[in-house]
């Protein structure tokens, strides 16, 4: 059982307001002993992002802990990170710890979010470590005797470039402050003498991940801890009418917490709290809000709009399209989904007289902790929010929601409480990744060439404030009613020439269910319209998939990735469908497609092989490759591992995923009706790093999301003819189409 | 209350439990401090909560607790450390085959029993074996490549 240490202020104050940190040369890597701990949120610590001593602490033994703001998910921004200020400094990425997302002990330089972990959070970690670099030389200058420019910091010490006896970075600053501002013009290092940075080093996290020993969220506790399930409601918006609290006598030490709409149970023992919430006996009203979620993209071109917007108005489409040899038009529609995270959120709250202490695996802690500080009113200096890990979350998923679940109960029974969702919960009522409905125009010349593209799309639009909570709005606490689903909007514009070209955004007053960020968010679904209707206008003008990309591309660093791409999964140049697609039962074909990450990012090509299975429909990809160029590349193992599951679990998305709700709830609340991509179905990949030493580096938490569902639905066309304008492509979707395809043959 | 006495990881514990229904899952974590094994739905549908029983994979937030009664359990928490991980940990390690790493416990375990049985599965059967377990972060192949690395030594 994990246990917390107590640090109190003046034991930070008497080591220097440096954590103790120890580590063993060549072994497991630096660990803050007590980084996590009880109430107090002032440490003493400075957390002002413009100076160094907020991101970087220097330790007497010659280690050095990073806090930050950005958390890693899975995502490998704890080694990442590490490489990039370890590279500047000269030190060890083994004598580095790393304290992320903890209120207050680490600088808010912004959530982790919209792939900004290296681009944001690693490039000004970089630049205090790079500040720090030019004050250490200063510190050894004086020490030795030798000009600063004579220096240089190798393996944590400063000695003469030269050669000769040096000083350790512990010796010359370890536990007293640099107190120095982030300095933007601090020199880098050059990128050809990196030593550390684009070296495939190993996570610190995976040995205790893969051996039981790495402490999540879930399995952390506190002295006196009770457990707590909340008991929701058969319908969002039911109100609770009565409680009998007789239906869970036989059940141990059972408290139960009724607080207007919002019911849970608590109990010293886990199980006794799983067993009180299901067999509590409640009854709640009728409530039938939901409009259901058959129909939704009717029902989304139904819906009232708030405000329209064009995104992008150049030349005159309207005028230039009746003039084309061909024009085409269709329309393309993707749903809710969840985050489906594999662990159900968790969070464990503290709440006492003197301030509050949440345990949380939010991607945002000081966002969360600012949300749950007015919600509840508590003084914000006087709730401090810390992050652990949980299940990958790949946006907001239940952890705000289950957060404020804890705090509520555990200010009402006054005890820590610790509150994990079950799996209905976390399908049920996480908040979404919002439906999207795009139409389509195009007018084309006799060879092709996009003379006119009109794109229009319907989405939920942004409502400023911050999403409900669920524990607020049962609990009948006023709050704000935000509505936010990230940057959805991007992306709906061809990366490709067109003189005329227009994108109106048709933004919807509101959707049936609350949203929020979900991986790459909007940009999956703009691509997929985008991608698969570049290919419908390349395969009506009969050319190459491949071959009409690069005709409408110029920028060299797109053209690299989709040769590369192409050329890894042995791209055959001719018109889509394939001429020749039958082997056996199957059919077989394949597709590419392309993206420059919101259209100033990333650039990513991928090619996929498929085979549909002619009599049940089923879809199996067998071969993915991808072409990936994101600048400057960090850590290249970690960057694969990443791109690997943006194709992997995006797949996932396109091929099953689809939240379904009647009209009083979600009624996709498993695995079983919410099914995801399994081994069987894993397609072999193959990644290409394009890797840029002298470009800034960008994020990779997303934007090889965004291809994957449009070179997904051509390599089905490519094999089988029929065109999937519709997600998720499920077996007997496709098998319908095929028939379709069939019965208007000859 | 009730008495269960069974073999864990190689050593013999008795633990109480109020409900002879508890799923073991709650008694290994809260009762035994061993957080290996995950929560992840509570309905066998995932594999995150996977534990060996006389060694074979078994969901253990569906076992009740009275199943596990002198039989041997063994957990992630048994297999290895990281400093002595057991061939498969180590094969997951040098693949970097997690991320999150929630299921990884569920990959591991299922492996275990899989190579148990078949110490050599071919890449198709390794995929059959481990259908019934869920990774949301998409690290499919490198769990694949992972198990495969043991399958051929």
């Amino acid at each position: 059982m994990a246990t917390i240490a107590s640090i109190s202020r003046r034991d930070l104050l008497q080591k220097g307001s440096g954590l103790i940190v120890s580590f063993a040369l060549g072994g497991a890597f630096a660990r803050p002993v007590a980084a996590q701990t009880g109430v107090a949120a002032d440490l003493g610590k400075p957390l002002d992002p413009r100076q160094v001593d907020s991101f970087l602490m220097f330790h007497s033994d010659g280690s050095m802990t990073i806090y930050t703001s950005k958390v890693d998910v899975g995502t490998g921004l704890r080694i990442a990170v590490r490489q990039m200020a370890a590279e500047e400094l000269g030190m060890p990425v083994e004598r580095i710890a790393f304290v992320e997302g903890d209120t207050a002990l680490t600088p808010d330089h912004g959530g982790t979010g919209g792939s900004t972990g290296i681009p944001r959070g690693g490039v000004e970690i970089r630049q205090a470590a790079a500040t720090a670099r030019q004050a250490l030389l200063e510190l050894a200058s004086n020490r030795l005797g030798r000009p600063a420019s004579e220096l240089t910091l190798v393996n944590g010490e400063a000695r003469p470039t030269a050669g000769g006896p040096g000083v350790g970075i512990g010796a010359l600053i370890g536990g007293r402050r640099l107190s120095l501002a982030v300095d933007a013009q601090a020199p880098l290092r050059d990128p050809r003498s990196y030593a550390l940075v684009g070296k495939p080093l190993p996570r610190p996290d995976v040995p205790g991940k893969c051996t039981g020993q790495h402490v999540y969220l879930q399995d952390f506790s506190v002295a006196g801890m009770l457990h707590g399930r909340v008991v929701r409601p058969p319908a969002l918006g039911a109100s609770l009418q009565s409680v009998d609290e007789s239906s869970i006598r036989g059940i141990p030490d059972v408290r139960v917490v009724r607080i207007g709409n919002f019911l849970a149970v608590v109990a010293p023992d886990e199980w006794a709290a799983v067993r009180a919430a299901r067999e509590l006996k409640a009854t709640w009203s009728e409530w039938q809000g939901l409009p259901g979620s058959n129909d939704m993209e009717r029902q989304l071109r139904a819906a009232a709009v708030a405000r329209e917007e064009t995104l992008v108005d150049r030349g005159d489409p309207a005028r230039a399209m009746p003039l084309a040899a061909k024009q085409l038009s269709a329309s393309y529609y993707w749903p809710f989904q969840s985050h489906g995270s594999l662990g159900p959120s968790c969070a464990i709250a503290d709440v006492r007289a003197d301030g509050a202490t949440v345990w949380s695996a939010s991607q945002g802690s000081h966002g969360l902790r600012s949300v749950l500080a007015r919600t509840f009113g508590i003084p914000q200096e006087k709730l401090r929010v810390i992050y652990m890990d949980g299940a990958g979350s790949y946006g907001t998923n239940g952890t705000d929601d289950v957060a404020a679940d804890a705090l509520l109960i555990s200010k009402t029974v006054g005890r820590p409480v610790r509150v994990q969702w079950m799996r209905a919960d976390e399908h049920g009522w996480d908040p979404k990744g919002p439906p999207q409905l795009l139409d389509l125009r195009a007018g084309i010349d006799s060879e092709g060439r996009i003379l006119a593209w009109e794109t229009q799309m319907w989405l939920p639009v942004a409502v400023p404030g911050t999403r409900p909570l669920v524990a607020a709005d049962a609990a009948g606490i006023t709050q704000p009613r935000g509505q936010n689903a990230g940057q959805i909007s991007q992306n709906a514009d061809p990366p490709y020439a067109a003189a005329n070209l227009r994108v109106v955004t048709h933004w919807l007053k509101e959707v049936p269910l609350r949203l929020s960020n979900l991986r790459a968010p909007g940009k999956i679904a703009n691509v997929f319209a985008v991608e698969s209707f570049t290919d419908e206008i390349a395969s009506a003008a009969g050319v190459d998939a491949l071959a009409f990309r690069v005709r409408g591309l110029s920028d060299p660093r797109a053209l690299d990735v989709l040769k590369r791409a192409a050329e890894m999964i042995g791209w055959q140049a001719r018109p889509s469908p394939n001429p020749q697609p039958v082997e056996g039962n199957r059919l077989v074909g394949r597709g590419l497609a392309y993206v420059r990450y919101k259209q100033a990012e990333n650039y990513v090509a991928m090619a996929m092989e498929v085979a549909v299975d002619r009599a049940t429909g089923e879809v199996r990809v067998e071969r993915v490759t991808c072409a990936h160029d994101c600048g400057l590349v960090i850590n290249p193992d970690s960057l694969r591992n990443q791109i690997e599951g943006n194709i992997l679990q995006t797949l996932s998305r396109a091929l099953h995923e689809e939240v379904k709700f009647d009209r009083s709830q979600v009624t996709s609340v498993d695995w079983a009706s919410y099914p995801i991509l399994r081994f069987p179905e894993a397609p072999k990949v193959e990644v290409a790093l394009l890797d840029h030493p002298s470009l800034p580096p960008l994020g990779a938490g997303e934007a090889s999301a965004a291809p994957v569902a449009a070179a997904l639905a051509n390599a089905i066309f490519d094999a089988t003819g029929v065109r999937l304008r519709t997600v998720p492509f499920i077996a007997e979707r496709v098998k319908a189409m095929l028939a379709r395809l069939d019965s208007t043959r000859p | 209350m009730a008495n269960y006495s069974f073999q864990l990881n190689g050593r013999a514990v008795t633990v109480d439990s109020w409900d002879p229904a508890q799923p073991l899952l709650y008694v290994l974590r809260n009762t035994l401090g061993l957080h290996g094994p995950k929560f992840g739905c509570g309905l066998a549908q995932c594999g995150a909560c996977t534990v060996l029983l006389d060694g074979k994979a078994v969901r253990s937030c569906v076992t009740p607790v009275r199943q596990a009664a002198r039989r041997a359990v063994t957990t992630l928490e048994g297999l290895g450390t990281p400093e002595k991980p057991d061939p498969i940990q180590a094969a997951f390690i040098a693949e970097q085959a997690a991320q999150c790493g929630y299921c990884t416990n569920g990959m591991v375990m299922a492996a275990k029993s899989l190579l148990n049985q078949t110490p050599h599965p071919t890449l198709d059967q390794v995929k059959q074996g481990l259908a019934g377990n869920l990774c949301r972060c998409g690290t499919h192949t490198r769990i694949l490549s992972a198990v495969m690395r043991v399958a051929k030594a």
